[in-house]
């Protein structure tokens, strides 16, 4: 189906939920083709390939709500669509909030996001997979501990977005994305760790070189061998960027509207407070061309934009759509996300941390005993209290210097003065993702271990 | 139930000369084995939010996915049009793995012995709505009801019918009609202005709709989350660092889930990249473990009555008295094995590969009365409820996050404790389980594994255990 087929059915689908006794609908439909490769031991392992369509409906009968959805684009498909969402509008519950965006509220942002580059879509199947077997070769290549491998893969994927609403939004957007992966395992004595490494771009020229993809997990999982537990003790923390971002993730669920409504977050009722370091500032922007958190307009119309979190240390805004924003009493942030199915939720653009003066090196250097985090598993944080306490692998830091290779240890503390306690943030801000955060240390957290 | 009478030859009208002529297509170029899943997915979902039914929704997926496997190698693709021309289109793409001349001999399609482990005459989604919509607002009323502290409640009720078939080369032609429905509840709970604290409670299972009316209704899911919330109020730092750890009976069992049981998947045994790999017939447990994935637990939120891709699934031994037994089989890592299947090859949709994945993973009841192993612990924790999990399967350390845990001082419980993760190495954090629970329980029918990006529902269950060595991320 061409794009302006897309965008007309949706229209149609919202026209046919008014007919039908909506007072208020929108419709989204997504289309996607996704590409995968998997080599393993220079052998290609899997490859899958395919495209799929699904709609879906939110509909409002005044105050209730109902949504449906379908992967039948047909028109009977559509039409029992229809039906379904309308039939639970017509007995979910009277909410005084719920709704859709003011008429002025819609809109997308003009400009060029570059969020789609037809060279995805270009790019021969032969080459992705020389591509992903180069990736792999380069880190079984790399040392002779590297003995085995998960493999080395490249992905892709287009798509297109299209929505319209009852009060004349109708807005498409298409995106590429590709990526390019190696996953080393390597060993010495008892010693068995995997790592990875991942380069994804919106183009395929975009990608890092399927060598240096293969070097630095490579180099990434050979620093993990030999791993120790190291006995329990109070040091100071520092997360490298891939696991600083998940700080952020934190961040983001703590200012998440639902979270602040239901007063289910450690940062709820404390909006113009200093909530951490003054060094801090957290700005989600959707507006960045290029990056991987950027859109024209949200999941409910709304335009993208440039939202101030924390400045400076002061919780400065929450992230909201236009319910959370209408029980809180403010404006949304055009920060609306949703699939096809059920009530709008939140996202985040690109959720970032402003870099700080500091290098990585500098900031490791001035640590006597303290532990460098490079892999985090396991959910333990509680956003209703901020208490966090997560498995943590990486390297112990000795008078400035990374001594040793560490794994099967805790961090805990709580997030609350965990963002008070960020004694420093790094230079290396890099977007490898919707979040991106330079190198953190905090100043004194729990180490579990022996 | 024969094949003309099921669900896609009756409402899609595929015939068995359409499977055949699709496998033959994917089988065009060479490869060794082929096989189709239809997959056609009903599910709903409800929730209730500050005593408003705010959210509702019900949807429709369907759609088949093509493999072609040569050797090692594994051809994908999948559609969400179920017309002749292109499902054909589809078998073409994943044909395209192999680099051969078209395979010739076929077998002929056959249907497999048939047994119903969920026979649920009106699946929960075939119920009226208003009727499931009950439950969400009577849990909401008792969680509400629990106690004056209790401020905010959450709870949403999903349920989902999936009609599935699947055709192979090797002739296996299998079709179930898959019921699974869920609720769960969220409460909030606060005293005196202090923080807020949070407890959660659900399950359910292959059942018909009268479970949540008379088995474990909304009110108990209710209560208990109201509880957990409660008693956080009052909770002290938990421990850091190594302690003697007492788990309690049933979903706890998520221990075993990540210790033991992603590590014993073939597909990460045959690439020798689990922390377990090569370690069959070796002790890897204290003897007084033995665990189990069952996938055959009537009514069980983790049982099938064939995996996804058409085989009869069964009770397979993983560790027997400490010993490593078996790992979990799929069709493509048992071919390359040797092995048998184990019907455990799975997926979360058509739109993905099947993969070895767990179904009710369990460890067998002991001899101790859970009541002597809490006397026996002079100063440790005991946990009774968690949040999730993760493992690391090559350096074989997991973890899991415990939501409801106590002190244990002079062989009692004492205070509650804060939220905290416990972390330990797969192949050693059961050699150090020192008494096991007469008590196994299962979980109530929540468990969802996550797995190279797939989703799929599973259960746990333990009896009440000692370990006397874990690692405890706490502050205090």
């Amino acid at each position: 189906m061409s794009q302006n087929h897309l965008a007309e059915l949706a229209q149609q689908t919202v026209k046919q939920a008014l007919e039908r006794g909506a007072s208020d609908a929108e419709c989204t439909i997504r289309e996607g083709n996704e590409f995968s490769v998997n080599v393993r031991m220079r052998e290609v392992e899997s490859l899958k390939q395919a495209g799929s369509r699904t709609a879906g409906l939110r509909a409002l009968r005044g105050k209730r709500a109902g949504s449906a959805y379908t992967s039948d684009l047909s028109a009977e498909g559509i039409e029992r669509m229809v039906a379904s969402a309308l039939e639970l509008a017509a007995i979910t519950g009277e909410d005084p909030h719920a709704g859709i965006p003011e008429p002025g509220e819609l809109g997308a942002i003009s400009a060029d996001l570059q969020l789609y580059c037809s060279d995805v879509e270009r790019i021969e199947t032969a080459v992705k997979i020389d591509l992903a077997r180069a990736a792999e070769a380069a880190a079984l290549d790399a040392d002779p501990r590297i003995t085995n491998s998960e493999g080395g893969s490249f992905d892709s994927r287009t798509g297109r977005r299209v929505f319209a609403n009852s009060r004349a939004f109708v807005g498409e957007y298409r995106s590429s994305y590709c990526s390019l992966a190696a996953v080393p395992v390597a060993r010495e004595g008892d010693s068995m760790e995997r790592d990875y490494w991942v380069s994804m771009a919106r183009s395929f020229a975009g990608l890092e070189p399927a060598a240096h993809v293969g070097r630095v997990a490579a180099d990434r999982v050979l620093r993990r061998l030999g791993a120790r537990k190291v006995k329990t003790q109070r040091v100071p923390v520092v997360f490298e960027p891939r696991t600083a971002r998940s700080l952020l993730s934190n961040v983001f669920e703590a200012v998440h509207g639902e979270s602040i409504y239901r007063h289910a977050s450690f940062l709820a009722g404390r909006l113009g407070e200093k909530v951490a370091t003054e060094a801090l500032t957290v700005i989600d922007d959707g507006t960045i061309p290029g990056l991987f958190g950027s859109s024209p307009f949200d999941d409910e119309g709304v335009p993208s934009r440039l939202t101030a979190v924390i400045e400076r240390g002061v919780l400065k805004s929450y992230l909201l759509n236009t319910y959370t924003a209408r029980k809180l009493g403010m404006k949304t942030t055009g920060n609306a996300s949703r699939g096809v199915s059920g009530n709008t939720g939140i996202g985040h653009g690109n959720l970032f941390i402003e870099p700080g003066e500091r290098s990585p090196g500098e900031i490791i250097a001035r640590i006597a005993d303290g532990l460098y985090v490079t892999e985090l598993i396991g959910s333990g944080v509680n956003i209703v209290t901020g208490d966090y306490s997560r498995g943590a692998a990486g390297l112990w830091i000795r008078n400035g210097e990374f001594a040793f290779p560490v794994s099967e240890v805790t961090i805990a503390g709580n997030l609350n003065k965990m963002l008070m306690d960020m004694e420093a943030i790094g230079s290396d801000l890099e977007f490898r993702g919707s979040t991106a955060a330079p190198t953190l240390l905090i100043r004194e957290m729990t180490v579990g271990g022996r | 139930m024969s094949f003309s009478e099921s669900f896609f030859s009756s409402r899609f009208a595929i015939t068995r000369g359409d499977l055949e002529s699709y496998i033959s297509e994917a089988l065009s170029q060479g490869g060794d084995y082929a096989d189709l899943y239809f997959e056609y997915l009903s599910t709903s979902q409800i929730s209730i939010d500050e005593s408003i039914v705010k959210s509702a929704t019900q949807g429709v997926s369907l759609g088949v996915g093509v493999r072609v496997i040569a050797g090692e190698r594994t051809g994908y693709a999948y559609s969400d049009d179920l017309s002749p021309e292109k499902i054909r289109q589809a078998a073409h793409v994943a044909a395209c793995i192999a680099a051969g001349p078209a395979k010739v001999e076929k077998t002929p399609l056959e249907e497999g012995r048939k047994r119903n482990l969920y026979p649920v005459l009106t699946a929960p989604h075939e119920t009226a709505f208003l009727e499931r919509m009950d439950l969400i607002k009577r849990a909401d009323a008792a969680a509400r009801g629990y106690d004056p502290r209790i401020f905010q409640v959450q709870a949403t009720y999903a349920d989902s019918l999936r009609h599935v078939m699947v055709a192979t080369s090797a002739g296996v032609l299998s079709f179930d009609r898959q019921p699974l429905a869920r609720m769960g509840v969220a409460a909030l709970a606060r005293q005196n202005g202090s923080a807020p604290q949070r407890g959660y409670a659900g399950g359910g299972g292959r059942v018909e709709l009268s479970f949540f009316l008379e088995e474990k209704t909304p009110e108990h899911f209710a209560r208990e989350a109201a509880r957990q919330a409660i008693v956080q109020l009052d909770a002290v730092d938990a421990p850091a660092g190594e302690t003697t750890v007492v788990l309690g009976p049933g979903w706890p069992g998520i221990l075993l889930h990540e210790a033991v049981g992603h590590g014993l998947e073939a597909d990460f045994n045959r690439k020798k990249v689990s922390a377990f790999s090569g370690r069959i017939g070796q002790q890897v447990a204290s003897p007084l473990c033995t665990v189990i994935d069952d996938g055959t637990i009537r009514n069980r939120r983790g049982s099938l009555n064939v995996d996804d891709e058409g085989n009869p699934t069964q009770r397979n031994v993983l560790i027997e008295n400490g010993i490593l037994r078996g790992y979990l089989q799929d069709a493509l890592s048992s071919r390359i094995l040797r092995a048998s299947p184990t019907g455990n090859g799975r997926r979360e949709s058509y739109e993905h590969i099947p993969m070895p994945r767990m179904t009710n993973t369990f460890m067998l009841a002991g001899e101790s009365d859970p009541a002597d192993i809490i006397r026996s612990v002079p100063k440790g924790i005991y946990c009774a409820n968690f949040g999730g999990g993760q493992v690391d399967i090559t350096s074989g350390n997991f973890v899991f996050a415990a939501s409801e845990s106590y002190l244990i001082e002079d062989g009692k419980l004492t205070r509650a404790v804060r939220n905290a993760t416990l972390i330990g190495n797969g192949p050693e954090a059961l050699r150090y389980v020192s008494m096991v629970g007469n008590d196994l329980q299962l979980d109530e029918g929540i468990g969802i594994c996550g797995k190279e990006g797939q989703s799929v529902p599973v259960g746990v269950g333990i009896p009440t255990l000692k370990i006397d060595r874990m690692t405890v991320g706490g502050t205090a």
